[in-house]
C-alpha cells in the first residue's frame, strides 16, 4: 500500500486532510518519511503559510517491494483502483514546502510530449484552494449584455474543445540565464514548462452567450484563491484561442492547476492563465493589477520596463543525454528534446554536437501542433570525444532561438523573465555531461 | 491566417496598453460574428469558428447586483472604484508592525526568497537600472506604477495568513503607510480616495508595452 512516489505528495497536501489515525493507507514508513508529523496528538505544519521544517526534508529512498528472481514462478499483484508508477520509476517534482513558489518538472525523466497531470510544474502564489465544484461559479460581467453566472454544470454543457498546449511560466530558465552551473539539470534549468491535453469551451463561446458590448477591449480574470489572482488580458486574445478549461489529460483538472476551473491562453505566460477562475470582467483598459506591473515584467537596459510581454518567445532544449546522466557507451544514440513557440508551431529544431560550429536538422517526432511541446531527435554517433550538445528552434514567424549572449545585449542579466537562450551540454570524455548555460 | 491574427493581437495590446481606444479583428458579439476573421484557431477542424458557432445556449443565471459588488473589488490605475475610508501613514505604520512585519520584516526589507521587500529606495536602484542588475531590490516605492494598486493589491491578499480581513479604512492606512516609507507621500499624510488617485508612483512612465512581435528579430 506504500505508494514511494506520493511521498512528497503527502507532504505538500498539508498533513491536516490525512490524520494518522484515519489513514490506512500511510504506513510506518510513511511516518518515517517525513511526510507527518504528529507531536502529542497535535499535527504539526498546518496553518496556513506555515510550513513545519520537516516538509522540508528531502524524500527518503523509494519504498520497494520483494522483487522475486524470477517474475514467471509467482503469481503477480491484484487489479487496483488507481494505478501508480512502478517502485522502479520515482519523478518528482521539486517542492519548497512553502505555499507560494515553484515546483518544478523533471524533464528529463519525461519522454514523448505529453507531461503526467501529477507532474506538471506547479506556481503559486497564495497556495493551492480547496474548492467543491458544486459551490463554484464563474461570473462574467462588466461591458456585457447579459451579465451571468454559470455553474460547473453550466458550463459543462456548452460544446467542448479539446486541444493539446504548453504553460510555461515567463519566469522559467531564469536562474540558467543569470548563473549557469555545470550541475543543473533539465528539470532545474527549464523544469517550469509542461504539456498537456486540455478540454474546455471556447472563451468565444461565454463572450457570445453574454453579449460583449463594441467598447469591451480587455478584461480582468480572476482566481479564486487567497489572493484573487488577478490579470488583464485583451478581448482579441478571447476571440481567437482561449480557452475555459475543466480537464487535464482526460480527468478533471488536479487542484494545483486550478481545480475546477482555468484560463488557458495558449502560447502565453504561465501566470495569465488563471487558476480556479472565478470571474471574468470587460472593460476598456488594463487594469495594471501588481501582477501585472510590479511582477511579471521585463526589465530593460533602455531604463524601461516591457509590459504585458505574454507570448513567450520560441524555445527548446535537449532532455537527454543531459545532466546527470552518463553516457555510457560510444556510438548511435539519440539526441533528443522538446521545443515549443508561444506564437504557432515549430517549423524545425536543429541540433549541434561541435558547440554550434555546425548545425544540423533534427527530426520532429509527431505532428508540431501550434503552441504545443514538440518533441525531437538526432541521432548522433559518439566517437568518446568531448563535445558540446545544443539545440535550436525556429517557429513558424521565422523567429530563431537566440543566444544567451544575444538575449544578454537586447535584455540584461537582470531582467525578471522570458529567458528562451539556446542551452546545451558538455559531454565529457568520461560520458559525464555538464550544462553549459553560457552560449 | 493564424500569423495575421497574431500580429492584429499584439497591436491590439500596445494600442490598449497605450490608452487608445480598441481596435483590431474585433467584432461585436452582438452582431453576428463572422468565423472566418476570428477563430483561426479552430478553423483547423470542421468546426470553423468553434462548436456551436452561431447559437446562443441561454445557460447561466442573472447575478443579483450584491453578488456581482461582492466580487467586484478591483481598483484600477485611474482609482475609479476606490471605496469611501480613510488612514494615516501613523495609523498604517502600526498595522505594519501588527499584521506585516512578521513576513515582510520590520523595515519592510522582506524575508528572500519567499516574501518579498516592499520598503526600500536603494540608491543604486534609482534611475530605473534593473536590467543591468539583479541584484538590485524592487520595492513598491522604485517598481510599482499606480499607487491605487497598492490598495487593491493589499485589500485582495493581504495579509498572507489572514486574506480579507482588513477594513478600508485600514487598507488606506497601510496604504499610506507603504507609500510614506517608500518616500512617495509625506509621513504626514491622510489617505482617502480623492488623495490617493492623485499619487504619482516614481517610474510609472517607465512601464512600456511589449514591442515583441516574432519573426526573426531579437528584442
Amino acid at each position: 500500500m506504500s505508494r514511494a512516489s506520493d511521498d512528497q505528495d503527502v507532504a505538500l497536501a498539508g498533513a491536516s486532510e490525512r490524520l494518522p489515525d484515519e489513514s490506512p493507507g500511510l504506513t510506518r514508513r510513511d511516518l518515517i518519511a517525513g511526510a507527518v508529523s504528529v507531536v502529542g496528538g497535535a499535527v504539526l505544519g498546518t496553518l496556513p503559510g506555515i510550513v513545519g521544517a520537516q516538509d522540508r526534508q528531502p524524500a527518503a529512498p523509494p519504498w520497494r517491494p520483494p522483487v522475486p528472481s524470477d517474475p514467471t514462478r509467482v503469481t503477480g499483484a491484484p487489479t487496483t483502483a488507481v494505478g501508480v508508477r512502478s517502485p522502479f520509476e520515482t519523478p518528482t517534482r521539486t517542492p519548497t514546502g512553502e505555499t507560494t513558489g515553484n515546483s518544478l518538472t523533471p524533464l528529463q525523466n519525461l519522454t514523448g510530449t505529453v507531461t503526467p497531470s501529477d507532474l506538471h510544474f506547479e506556481r503559486h502564489h497564495a497556495g493551492v484552494p480547496t474548492i467543491d465544484p458544486a459551490r463554484h461559479a464563474l461570473l462574467v460581467h462588466g461591458l456585457v449584455d447579459r451579465p451571468t453566472t454559470f455553474s460547473l454544470d453550466d458550463i459543462q454543457r456548452f460544446p467542448q474543445v479539446t486541444r493539446t498546449h504548453f504553460i510555461e511560466c515567463s519566469g522559467n530558465g531564469r536562474a540558467a540565464y543569470r548563473e549557469p552551473k555545470p550541475d543543473m539539470t533539465p528539470q532545474k534549468a527549464s523544469g517550469l514548462t509542461a504539456n498537456t491535453e486540455w478540454t474546455g469551451v471556447p472563451l468565444a463561446t461565454l463572450f457570445r452567450e453574454v453579449g460583449l458590448r463594441r467598447e469591451a477591449a480587455w478584461f480582468l480574470a480572476e482566481g479564486a484563491d487567497a489572493c484573487r489572482m488577478t490579470r488583464s488580458v485583451p478581448v482579441a486574445k478571447g476571440w481567437d484561442d482561449a480557452l475555459v478549461v475543466w480537464s487535464q489529460n482526460g480527468e478533471p483538472l488536479r487542484p494545483e492547476q486550478g481545480y475546477p476551473l482555468r484560463l488557458l491562453l495558449p502560447g502565453w505566460e504561465g501566470n495569465i492563465n488563471v487558476k480556479w477562475l472565478r470571474r471574468i470582467e470587460l472593460g476598456t483598459h488594463p487594469w495594471m493589477t501588481r501582477w501585472e506591473t510590479s511582477k511579471y515584467t521585463d526589465p530593460l537596459p533602455n531604463g524601461t520596463a516591457r509590459m504585458f510581454s505574454m507570448e513567450l518567445d520560441a524555445k527548446s532544449v535537449i532532455t537527454s543525454p543531459a545532466y546527470p546522466e552518463v553516457v555510457k557507451a560510444k556510438g548511435w544514440r539519440p539526441i533528443t528534446g522538446l521545443a515549443w513557440s508561444g506564437r504557432g508551431r515549430v517549423t524545425k529544431v536543429e541540433v549541434s554536437t561541435d558547440a554550434g560550429d555546425t548545425w544540423h536538422d533534427a527530426d520532429l517526432l509527431g505532428p508540431s501542433l501550434p503552441k504545443a511541446h514538440v518533441r525531437f531527435q538526432y541521432m548522433w554517433n559518439w566517437d568518446g570525444g568531448e563535445a558540446c550538445l545544443l539545440s535550436r528552434v525556429t517557429d513558424e514567424t521565422g523567429y530563431v532561438q537566440p543566444a544567451r549572449r544575444q538575449l544578454l545585449e537586447v535584455r540584461g542579466i537582470g531582467t525578471d523573465f522570458h529567458f528562451n537562450p539556446i542551452v546545451g551540454w558538455r559531454v565529457q570524455s568520461d560520458g559525464r555531461v555538464m550544462f553549459d548555460g553560457e552560449t | 491566417m493564424r500569423a495575421c491574427l497574431s500580429l492584429g493581437s499584439a497591436a491590439l495590446v500596445l494600442a490598449c496598453a497605450r490608452g487608445e481606444p480598441a481596435r483590431g479583428p474585433i467584432v461585436s458579439a452582438t452582431g453576428p460574428v463572422t468565423a472566418a476573421t476570428t477563430f483561426a484557431s479552430y478553423d483547423a477542424g470542421a468546426a470553423a469558428g468553434g462548436p456551436g458557432v452561431g447559437r446562443r445556449y441561454g445557460f447561466g443565471r442573472t447575478p443579483t447586483r450584491a453578488e456581482v459588488a461582492t466580487w467586484n473589488t478591483d481598483v484600477g490605475p485611474d482609482g475609479g472604484e476606490l471605496p469611501p475610508g480613510r488612514g494615516t501613514v501613523a495609523q498604517g505604520a502600526a498595522l505594519y508592525q501588527a499584521k506585516c512585519a512578521m513576513c515582510h520584516n520590520k523595515n519592510g526589507e522582506g524575508m528572500a526568497p519567499v516574501y518579498p521587500a516592499v520598503i526600500g529606495r536603494d540608491p543604486k536602484a534609482e534611475g530605473f537600472h534593473f536590467a543591468a542588475d539583479p541584484k538590485l531590490v524592487k520595492t513598491i516605492g522604485n517598481y510599482w506604477p499606480h499607487a491605487t494598486t497598492v490598495f487593491d493589491y493589499v485589500r485582495r491578499a493581504m495579509p498572507y495568513n489572514a486574506p480579507g480581513s482588513l477594513s478600508n479604512d485600514q487598507v488606506y492606512a497601510l496604504t499610506a503607510f507603504l507609500l510614506a516609507a517608500n518616500k512617495v507621500i509625506p509621513a504626514d499624510a491622510t489617505l482617502d480616495a480623492t488623495a490617493l488617485r492623485t499619487v504619482k508612483m516614481p517610474y510609472a512612465d517607465r512601464f512600456v508595452p511589449d514591442n515583441r512581435h516574432g519573426g526573426p528579430e531579437v528584442r
